[in-house]
């Protein structure tokens, strides 16, 4: 072994579809969290044009999303309540696909999420998503006031 | 008025399954989670069956809900597509015998999808059936619910919108 994988790295690889798509935690920090998607062609979706499946697009936006909630002070545990995914346009083939994700705000008992997938043009995003995720707190947990 | 003898139903039902085992065989996403379709005439079931790799919480353990969002779009896509290659082989305008992997119908691009999560998946297979509520010139919406082991108790549902590939192939 060469080294001890990060705790960012261990959160994905305890994730045994997130390991199946190959993920990469980039970034994590309080709601905030950045993944990757590397190209694979075993995710695509078009054999015509080789564009990676929306299917596998919306597992990458969907466990960033979950990694932000869990990042959020005082979150113990979360699951997907509902998930929209807009696609914007198809990702290059070849390209490896980042996610994006923030926790903008969380109760108690919901958070909601917003996320944007970019191929490597960091203009247009692939695909952005929205979502309302749920809440297992600990006492850290700051209680918005609502 | 004469009417011809009807197709020996064998041919028929081999028509049918190969345009199906075409459009689908060639879509390496649908291979990698291991969706396969069931078909009674012209209706579609999707089938998922259970593997490890499909976990997305190992403590419950419950299906990743990426995988869950993938397995309706892929079925609401799919659903979409079959509709409309069935279509033209009842019309005739199109000959199942000149698909293969080299000539597949093209497929939707999915616009959005809004999934509703409604209870955790379970380590076992799944099903979905998706129905196409409105199919346009352009334009489709499309509705998928999936289920374990009751079909009236979902665990899924979603709603999709489709860019339908216009028939001169430019989109």
């Amino acid at each position: 072994m060469s080294s001890d994988p990060s705790p960012a790295q261990q959160f994905i690889d305890a994730v045994p579809h997130a390991k199946a798509l190959g993920l990469v935690l980039e970034e994590i920090t309080d709601g905030c969290a950045v993944m990757s998607m590397p190209y694979d062609e075993r995710f695509i979706g078009d054999p015509l044009t080789r564009v990676i499946s929306g299917g596998a697009v919306s597992a990458l936006l969907d466990t960033c999303c979950g990694a932000a909630v869990m990042s959020y002070p005082g979150a113990l545990g979360t699951a997907t309540l509902d998930l929209r995914i807009d696609y914007m346009r198809a990702a290059k083939p070849g390209q490896r696909i980042v996610a994006r994700a923030e926790c903008f705000h969380a109760t108690r008992t919901v958070a909601f999420v917003r996320a944007t997938a970019h191929d490597e043009d960091e203009g247009l995003p692939v695909a952005t998503a929205s979502g309302a995720f749920t809440m297992e707190a600990g006492s850290r947990m700051k209680e918005a006031t609502t | 008025m004469s009417r011809s003898k009807p197709e020996p139903v064998q041919i028929i039902k081999e028509r049918r399954d190969k345009a199906l085992r075409v459009l689908i065989g060639g879509i390496p996403y649908v291979q990698f989670l291991g969706i396969r379709f069931d078909r009674r005439g012209d209706e579609l079931t999707a089938v998922l069956p259970f593997d490890e790799k499909l976990i997305g919480n190992p403590f419950l353990p419950a299906l990743h809900g990426g995988v869950t969002a993938a397995f309706l779009e892929v079925t609401a896509m799919i659903e979409l597509s079959w509709s409309i290659l069935w279509e033209q082989m009842e019309q005739g305008t199109l000959d199942p015998r000149a698909l293969d992997e080299a000539h597949m119908p093209r497929l939707p691009k999915t616009i959005d999808l809004t999934v509703d999560y409604l209870r955790s998946g379970l380590p076992r297979d799944a099903y979905a059936r998706a129905r196409v509520n409105r199919s346009g010139r352009r334009y489709a919406s499309v509705h998928v619910e999936a289920w374990q082991d009751n079909r009236s108790r979902l665990y899924a549902q979603a709603t999709g919108h489709f860019l339908i590939p216009s028939r001169d192939g430019e989109r």
